[in-house]
């Protein structure tokens, strides 16, 4: 018999409610904080008692960012190289990871090991020789070439989080599949893929947001002022000793994070989509 | 908000590590000069400035000689002052370093010793060299080799709330007879009351402050002994420290909410009259100018003397890569950028010092002097070398021990004599 009556039961629910959207309050503030920034003009910026809401609210900084620097630009460029590295980072480590976990040799656990061991070098270590292997082959100071320098450095997280996906599909599912009648490319196609949506979405999402936000390599290898990214683009608004022109920061940085939210607004649903309808083939 | 870049500009950790794979890779190039060109040249020119006004001079400067010298092209390379030492010292190794680099003193000594740039100092017009004192050129020669022309200097002043003073009946110090430490100790005292405090002392980051304004009695911090650099610290070092402790624990004129600021943070309670002085980088001006509110009084004070106003000078320098084919048209370009007016536009536009005596001259006579340009342009001459800018290991000293040895002392944790200990131990640890 339960003891929780009504009452109580809409007492906790209040509470859980009201934690949710503290909760969200806490992870939304810096994002507020941002957008009230990007519309605050200089003298606003630095009162002794800040409000949230501008008082004086302005579009100032915007025409600044967007006057000043060529962020449009930027953001294209940032957006063809995630895109472009995300995709591919996914169409690489996708037959890597289910040839791992399917067809499991002796060197299999060293090989993930290896690819784990990757990850350890920091990569300022690795930057002269990468540039240098880069300019060898004539990659430096193009879009393509930190491409390929996104995907080498997303590929071995990546894949490790899909072979964690493929090994959540019991195989019991493709061998039925195989029983009646699908090829192995039917089976990857028609039974695999679907089941692993969730994982392809997270494992594109995390290249994506990786090569976006990605500072250093892009400064080091993009020398065209028409190839820079929006990271290397915003960075010019700061200057010695961390002084920065927060307005026209502010105002870019919240472009720069804008198609995050929207890349994941639109792939979020399918994180579950894909967990669901393995459940019910299962 | 600031946006921290992934990289420092003196990425501490992982520098050992690039340096040691630099030196490596150095260890297969070649140190000859690279046969220079005679014909048209096209300049790839890394400029670090990202003030408004200063982008735009630096621009209209290119643009201007662009169309003035078709066989000397120069391209116009926005860079950003936090990362470009790492970005140079990769495209350094890599073969592909601009033509001109816009850095400073402080850190071109690495790259010269390590071959990375020309040496000036036969390439440079005698009317340039001319203009700048030989103290700052001390600056940015290293085993005698000039590795870059110095042009923007910083010096440390004091800004004042002008109404606060005039309530207080105090006058301001002219450029020529500048406040001694007393005199600002005891200004500071008359201007403590209830809900204002004298001055906001920001010293987050103490050390390079200290530093500088410790050559004000003669303060080094490092001396030669038997060969081997060491850490001493006597009167004169301590002079300083001490000054700004008493004003937070006896004479509690200094508030002691800024002491965790960082250099702009106490500008709010500056502006709302909490602060009646606040001592600072010549540069802040540019935020009275933008950002203080209407009706605001500001002026700015001369640097503060004790023994001397001396203080340490950083310029920030144009240099030429040693990879460079056109080392020549280079210089040309330099000369050319740094003329008395364009000097004194970049001047203006960054809100720092010339290093040029006409620049000056001319800056002055632009503004008449307002805004601080008499002070500042009058700074220059109170710049030069100290040591420790010539110490290898000063980051790491400074980061390891000196910072947080500071930091103590200024939050009444230690003594004067346990700082002086610390400092001189830790020396002695960092510097073998």
């Amino acid at each position: 018999m339960s003891i929780s009556g009504p009452k109580t039961k809409t007492f906790k629910r209040i509470g859980q409610y009201t934690a949710l959207a503290g909760y969200l309050v806490f992870l939304a503030f810096p994002l507020v904080w941002l957008i009230s920034t990007s519309f605050k003009d200089p003298r606003e910026l630095v009162e002794l008692h800040p409000s949230l809401i501008p008082r004086h609210p302005t579009l100032q900084n915007y025409v600044t960012a967007f006057t000043e620097q060529d962020l449009a630009r930027s953001a294209l460029n940032s957006l063809i190289v995630a895109s472009a590295s995300a995709l591919l980072t996914v169409l690489l480590a996708l037959p890597a990871a289910y040839a791992l976990v399917r067809f499991r040799t002796r060197l299999s656990t060293p090989i993930l090991g290896w690819v784990l061991v990757s990850q350890l070098f920091p990569f300022v270590l690795l930057v002269i020789p990468l540039f240098l292997i880069l300019k060898a082959v004539a990659l430096t100071d193009t879009r393509f070439g930190l491409i390929v320098v996104y995907v080498t450095w997303s590929l071995p997280f990546a894949l490790w989080m899909l072979q964690g996906f493929v090994r959540g599909i019991p195989r019991e599912l493709e061998e039925a599949a195989a029983v009646d009648g699908a090829s192995r490319l039917q089976v990857l196609r028609q039974v695999v893929a679907p089941l692993l949506a969730p994982g392809l979405v997270a494992t594109s999402l995390f290249a994506f947001i990786s090569g976006w936000n990605e500072f250093f390599f892009a400064l080091v290898l993009l020398k065209s002022p028409e190839l820079a990214t929006l990271p290397v683009t915003l960075a010019r608004f700061v200057g010695v000793e961390g002084i920065a022109r927060l307005g026209p920061l502010a105002a870019g940085s919240l472009l720069a994070t804008l198609p995050s939210l929207v890349f994941f607004a639109l792939l979020q649903r399918r994180l579950a989509e894909g967990s669901l309808a393995g459940a019910v083939k299962g | 908000m600031i946006m921290r870049t992934p990289l420092g500009r003196r990425s501490l950790l992982a520098l050992p590590g690039l340096v040691a794979t630099a030196s490596l890779l150095s260890a297969c190039s070649a140190d000859d000069s690279p046969e220079q060109s005679t014909g048209p040249v096209k300049l790839r020119f890394l400029s670090l400035a990202w003030q408004k006004e200063s982008v735009e001079a630096n621009k209209a400067i290119v643009a201007a000689w662009n169309a003035a010298n078709p066989n000397i092209q120069v391209e116009y390379v926005q860079g950003d002052w936090n990362s470009v030492h790492d970005q140079m010292l990769t495209a350094f190794e890599g073969g592909d370093a601009p033509d001109i680099l816009h850095y400073e003193s402080a850190a071109i000594g690495e790259f010269s010793g390590q071959g990375y740039l020309a040496d000036l100092s036969g390439l440079l017009p005698a009317d340039l060299k001319g203009q700048i004192s030989p103290k700052v050129w001390d600056t940015v020669t290293f085993d005698g080799k000039v590795a870059g022309v110095p042009f923007l200097l910083e010096s440390q002043v004091v800004l004042a709330n002008k109404k606060l003073l005039d309530a207080a009946g105090i006058t301001v110090p002219a450029v020529d007879a500048p406040w001694s430490w007393d005199d600002f100790a005891e200004n500071a005292r008359r201007l403590t009351k209830p809900g204002q405090y004298g001055v906001a002392w920001a010293l987050k980051s103490p050390t390079n402050r200290v530093m500088n304004l410790a050559l004000n009695f003669d303060g080094v911090f490092f001396a030669q002994d038997g060969g081997k650099t060491v850490v001493r610290v006597g009167d004169g070092e301590k002079a300083v420290p001490q000054r700004i402790h008493d004003m937070f624990y006896v004479d509690k004129s200094a508030a002691p909410d800024a002491l965790g600021m960082g250099g702009t943070d106490p500008l709010p309670g500056f502006f709302a009259g909490k602060y009646a002085l606040l001592p600072g980088s010549i540069y802040l001006r540019q935020q009275m100018v933008e950002q203080a509110p209407a009706g605001f009084e500001w002026v700015t004070l001369p640097a503060l003397k004790g023994t001397s106003q001396n203080q340490a000078a950083n310029p920030q320098t144009l240099s030429v890569s040693a990879d460079s084919k056109a080392q020549k048209q280079a210089m040309q370009f330099i000369a050319t950028f740094l003329d008395a007016t364009n000097m004194a536009k970049l001047a203006h536009g960054d809100w720092l010092v010339p290093t040029g005596t006409d620049a000056g001259k001319e800056l002055v006579a632009s503004t008449g002097g307002k805004q601080g340009w008499d002070v500042a342009v009058g700074s220059a001459s109170a710049l030069i070398q100290a040591p420790f800018q010539k110490v290898a290991a000063y980051p790491e000293w400074k980061s390891k021990i000196a910072t947080p040895a500071l930091q103590q002392y200024f939050a009444n944790k230690i003594s004067i004599d346990q700082l002086a200990k610390n400092l001189e131990d830790g020396g002695k640890q960092v510097l073998g």
